[in-house]
């Protein structure tokens, strides 16, 4: 088994190096590679990130391509399925740019996936741009060639720190007399998010007063929330995964305990409010973008247009995955214009001094990669939806803080 | 750490609430234990897939309720069908490990676990599910002491089964039949009983007490693929602590360490709490190790 599919490879690899430069940039495209889990665990954010991909592409290309250097040229992307998996994720990436001969890489999905590319897309000097690796780590290695456009995961719970800071008044205190109560899970993710939300506490002098990890198979956190019954605190920030957000609405609302302001992630993964009904009431929760948002382009409009197209052409409303994914193509597009050329040094500078609004949200690379210019938006679980209540620029409601008592 | 003690101490309700609600639970964790007493004493196999039966139990929860059955019609129903998959379990798989040690029934049953797990994984997704009953909380104490009603309504029917389950066990020819394998295998078979028959039927009922909880478990707290594992072990841990065939033991050590976990999850924070169950289990074996080892030497 594994001595065939040795020869297999060989044999491709052969193949490889006699066609190596067809599909780079032949005639009058633009061919960017992506790894994207199309089968696996990660199969349907793979999907949407896929759909993604193509509908700006088909946008671009319908409006006439990219004009780079005085050549106009369409975009097409070149996709092979990671399978979820890390390591075949970076024989893919290896793939692209070695045997394909891609010069530009779009990225997987999730932090996992795009940690294991960075380094192959790095080694080969190949930009790569990415909208679905939120972690911390991705940033720390002085990557020159990956640049993110999403938020970073520390940022996730940012936002809500800022909402409570600027509504400290109704609580009728100042934001450094506002105790916080932290129960996040002990995996990367929620950590990077812990991280991120601690800064933000600091930045406004709020003063911790529960800070609880919470297990893997967790599916009781009654201690930890007696804790809160106990020491009353004027926020609380949960963050573990869809179990920590289901299991907190779930017994907040057994034991009777009313928090002013409650704040976690992945409520929609949850799906609290279609579970709990009531109970999920005025629940602040992180995501990257939504399309009530008034972010807009030229290219799409507004993030509800985006949503109307996205949603017409394929059958639902596209979840963030999918809007921060076609944002990465424009990034791409706009980057080829400014470099004036296809050398992927040229166009790894364009990218790096990107400075752009799209209807997912301003863009600018940092040093490290990453997007400082779009804050983490807020959803607020108000009448039985999700109703966007910060950043406030840019939100159609206001946010109910503190949550009233009933 | 110090901060919550000093809690505990100036605001004795809370302490009263850890308690009562670790009480509560206990009785599900219990329930579950008396399971694996039944099938260690009578088949002598550690069931390391307690837990997920509990998982499953859960599920068929979550489906009734999603399609606006009222989950405590769960309960039998679960089961009822998780008796089902423990008889055909026994018959495909661990019929032929009975007889043999008990390192070969670990591994199986490890085996059976981690198959349910991802079967469960692939199904649902790895998502969290709940069931709703719709029942309120009830309050005592000025509002310090909050009991949801399920959870007190799960207590009610870990009771009712625990008694259900000795008259059973004491009264019909099957139960007979399953105590009599129990205490010699051999000479029940000789006698005319069936074993492999009362085998089938144990291992059935273990899986049915435990869907039974899992369906509580879905109604007071969450489910999801992963969750097996923590009631596996509190479940072992009980039965060490009681002994085999010792219900009222199995009952009070339950209990015992639903209120304890509940008060050290309050102390340590709550990703210690499972920690200190394995804390106290290597405590007990080693304080039960002592003990016997006293004896020993007495006896010489």
């Amino acid at each position: 088994m594994l001595h065939h599919r040795t020869l297999a490879l060989a044999a491709v690899a052969a193949l490889g190096l006699t066609t190596a430069p067809v599909f780079a940039q032949a005639g009058d495209t633009i061919t960017l590679g992506a790894a994207v889990s199309l089968t696996g665990k990660y199969s349907t954010n793979g999907g949407h990130t896929q759909k993604g991909y193509d509908l700006a592409v088909k946008k671009i290309n319908d409006a006439g391509g990219v004009k780079v250097g005085g050549k106009t040229y369409k975009i097409e992307v070149r996709y092979y399925d990671d399978e979820s998996t890390p390591a075949r994720g970076a024989e893919l990436a290896e793939r692209l740019i070695q045997q394909d001969g891609i010069k530009f890489l779009l990225g997987p999905y999730s932090s996992g996936m795009t940690k294991a590319i960075a380094p192959v897309t790095e080694q080969h000097k190949v930009p790569m741009v990415e909208a679905n690796g939120a972690s911390r780590s991705l940033f720390t290695n002085n990557y020159k060639y990956l640049f993110a456009i999403l938020s970073t995961s520390e940022k996730y719970l940012a936002s809500a720190v800022t909402l409570a800071a600027e509504n400290a008044e109704a609580l009728g205190k100042k934001p450094s007399e506002m105790k916080v109560a932290l129960a996040f899970e002990n995996d990367n993710f929620s950590q990077d998010v812990r991280a991120g939300v601690l800064e933000d506490l600091k930045k406004n002098n709020m003063k911790v007063v529960i800070d609880d990890e919470l297990p893997r198979d967790l599916n009781d956190m009654s201690a930890t929330l007696t804790k809160v019954k106990a020491l009353k605190p004027d926020m609380l920030v949960v963050s573990g995964h869809s179990k920590g957000a289901a299991t907190a609405i779930r017994q907040l609302d057994q034991m009777q305990i009313h928090v002013p302001i409650l704040a976690m992630t992945h409520c929609d993964a949850a799906g609290i409010i279609k579970k709990f009904g009531k109970a999920a009431s005025y629940t602040l929760c992180g995501t990257q973008w939504a399309p009530s948002l008034t972010y807009s382009d030229k290219l799409f409009g507004t993030a509800a247009d985006f949503a109307k197209e996205f949603d017409k052409a394929y059958g639902y409303e596209p979840p963030y995955q999918a809007a921060e994914s076609a944002a990465a193509v424009e990034v791409y597009a706009n980057a080829f214009e400014r470099a004036g050329s296809l050398d992927p040094q040229k166009v790894r500078d364009a990218l790096a001094s990107t400075d752009m609004m799209t209807f997912y949200g301003a863009i600018k690379f940092d040093d490290t990669g990453k997007n400082i210019a779009k804050p983490m938006a807020l959803y607020q679980v108000l009448d039985g939806k999700y109703e966007v209540v910060a950043p406030s620029k840019f939100a159609q409601t206001k946010a109910v803080v503190p949550a009233p008592t009933d | 750490m110090l901060d919550n003690l000093l809690i505990l101490v100036q605001a004795p309700t809370i302490t009263v609430d850890l308690v009562l609600n670790g009480i509560l639970v206990g009785a599900i964790f219990a329930l579950a234990a008396y399971g694996m007493a039944l099938v260690w004493g009578v088949m002598n196999i550690i069931n390391i897939a307690q837990g997920e039966f509990v998982m499953l139990g859960g599920y068929v929860a979550v489906i009734m309720s999603a399609h606006g059955v009222h989950p405590l019609l769960a309960v039998p129903v679960a089961a009822v069908l998780l008796f089902g998959l423990g008889w055909l379990l026994y018959r495909t798989v661990i019929f032929r490990i009975v007889e043999r040690d008990l390192f070969t029934s670990i591994l199986a049953t490890f085996g059976i676990s981690i198959v349910l797990q991802q079967l469960m994984n692939t199904v649902f997704g790895g998502d969290v599910q709940v069931a709703q009953a719709h029942l309120g909380t009830l309050l005592l104490m000025g509002g310090m002491v909050t009991l949801a009603q399920i959870k007190l309504l799960s207590f009610a029917l870990a009771a009712v089964l625990a008694v259900v389950l000795v008259l059973f066990l004491r009264r019909s020819r099957l139960g007979q039949a399953i105590r009599a394998t129990a205490q010699n295998a051999r000479a029940a078979r000789v006698l005319g009983i069936d074993t492999d028959r009362v085998y089938a039927a144990t291992f059935g009922l273990n899986a049915a007490l435990c869907g039974a909880c899992g369906a509580l478990v879905a109604m007071a707290y969450t489910v999801h693929p992963y969750i097996g594992l923590p009631y596996t072990i509190r479940s072992f841990m009980i039965v060490i602590v009681a002994g085999l065939g010792n219900l009222a033991g199995v009952i009070a050590a339950g209990l015992s360490l639903g209120a304890a976990e509940n008060v050290a999850g309050f102390v340590l924070g709550t990703q210690y709490q499972l920690a200190f169950v394995f804390l106290l289990l290597v405590v007990v074996l080693v304080w039960r190790n002592w003990r016997l080892a006293r004896k020993r030497q007495y006896l010489k």
